[in-house]
């Protein structure tokens, strides 16, 4: 596949700098938030339909949902306690006129206008799987065999502004998710995690899995990650994109019983569920395609664009 | 000292059964202990003996039964 040689491997500021003179990325003045151009954007949604065509022989339920979430499900997730530092919340003004004045006076003397704002009942989406799991639980017990949902391309926000071009704060997250029996869910996730080596392999991506964990907050979360990992309960595909490091492009998560037990997803005979989700980080595989094969799709191998752009 | 954890982690550990019920090898995993619960249970254990676990004692199996946790805890100079 793609016997074309690689494009030179680049540091991470270089690549950046590349993107953004070729249009293909947007600076927004905030690292990690970024516009992209109508190439970049033909290739992510490019790579969002190869995902489609080549999941693996289930037949999904689709969903869609908003990049945000009631912040009470967050609250009961338990994110706030794993990852306080990635979480963003909405506030909003409610206050009367004379609070509006004082805003507006401390925003024009650019002083700290937080204050005046208070927490809304929304938050932003972390995970593109987590509004599935209570509208799955209020149908009542899982379907025979269990229940396949793909939620396709889906934005989510991690607070963790970054210079690195390939961290950024809100991406799309292209996931599906897998809900039943524990040993067929798990057979689920590790299938996939093959199948999506296969899948950027097509694309010329040399690709690798491996254990892998979340990063979990603080010292309960040194305990979290490291049971996370002892039980390989999360696998990532990473791909080399710029700087010293390989990038994680996906990563095929392992939940076990953590959501059921939160939102009561039980089995057709009542048993307590099991779920796994897998994520493809779409401005991710795109940015690896961009690395590997150059910033100009129209030079690339004709067998990937071939692939990609039928 | 195997009597307060076991009340740590009945408190705690989210199990389906009382710990009296739980030998002290038992794996408390395989009984139901989730990995979020024995992070309420670390901290617990930490309250409870007035102790700060060091990060290398910070694992899964630091926490995967009675005799684990009093091990750690001897370790700790809990007597």
């Amino acid at each position: 596949m793609a016997n074309v040689a690689a494009a030179p491997r680049r540091a991470r500021a270089e690549f950046l700098a590349d993107l953004i003179s070729a249009g293909l990325l947007i600076p927004s003045g905030v690292d990690g938030a970024y516009g992209r151009g109508g190439t970049f954007e033909a290739v992510r949604a490019a790579v969002d339909a190869f995902v489609t065509r080549r999941s693996l022989n289930v037949r999904p339920e689709r969903m869609a949902f908003p990049p945000v979430l009631p912040r009470r499900q967050l609250e009961r997730i338990g994110y706030l306690s794993s990852f306080p530092h990635l979480a963003g919340t909405i506030f909003s003004f409610e206050g009367d006129e004379a609070e509006a004045a004082e805003l507006e006076r401390r925003v024009g003397a650019g002083e700290d206008w937080g204050g005046l704002q208070r927490q809304t009942d929304l938050v932003l989406v972390p995970a593109a799987c987590y509004p599935v799991y209570p509208a799955v639980a209020a149908r009542g017990p899982l379907p025979v065999g269990g229940l396949t949902v793909d939620l396709g391309g889906s934005y989510v926000f991690r607070n963790e502004p970054s210079c690195d071009p390939a961290r950024w704060q809100m991406f799309h997250q292209r996931e599906m998710i897998r809900l039943g029996a524990p040993d067929e869910v798990a057979g689920w996730r590790d299938a996939w995690a093959q199948r999506a080596v296969e899948i950027v392999g097509e694309l010329g991506l040399e690709a690798a899995v491996d254990v892998a964990t979340d990063p979990f907050f603080g010292r309960s979360g040194r305990l979290l990650a490291r049971s996370q990992r002892s039980q390989s309960l999360k696998l990532e595909l990473a791909v080399w994109i710029s700087g010293d490091e390989p990038t994680a492009v996906a990563s095929f998560n392992y939940h076990r019983e953590h959501f059921s037990s939160v939102f009561d997803l039980r089995e057709a005979g009542g048993e307590q569920a099991h779920t796994a989700c897998v994520g493809f980080g779409l401005e991710r595989v795109a940015l690896a395609l961009f690395s590997r094969h150059g910033l100009d799709p129209a030079r690339w191998p004709a067998d990937v664009t071939a692939l990609l752009l039928p | 000292m195997k009597e307060r954890i076991r009340s740590v982690l009945d408190t705690h550990g989210r199990l389906p059964v009382g710990a009296a019920a739980l030998a002290d090898d038992a794996n408390l995993y395989a009984a139901g202990m989730t990995s979020h619960a024995s992070v309420n249970v670390m901290l617990a254990l930490e309250e409870e003996f007035d102790v700060e676990f060091p990060d290398e004692m910070l694992t899964r199996s630091a926490f995967e039964s009675v005799d684990a946790i009093a091990g750690r805890l001897v370790a700790l100079g809990v007597g």
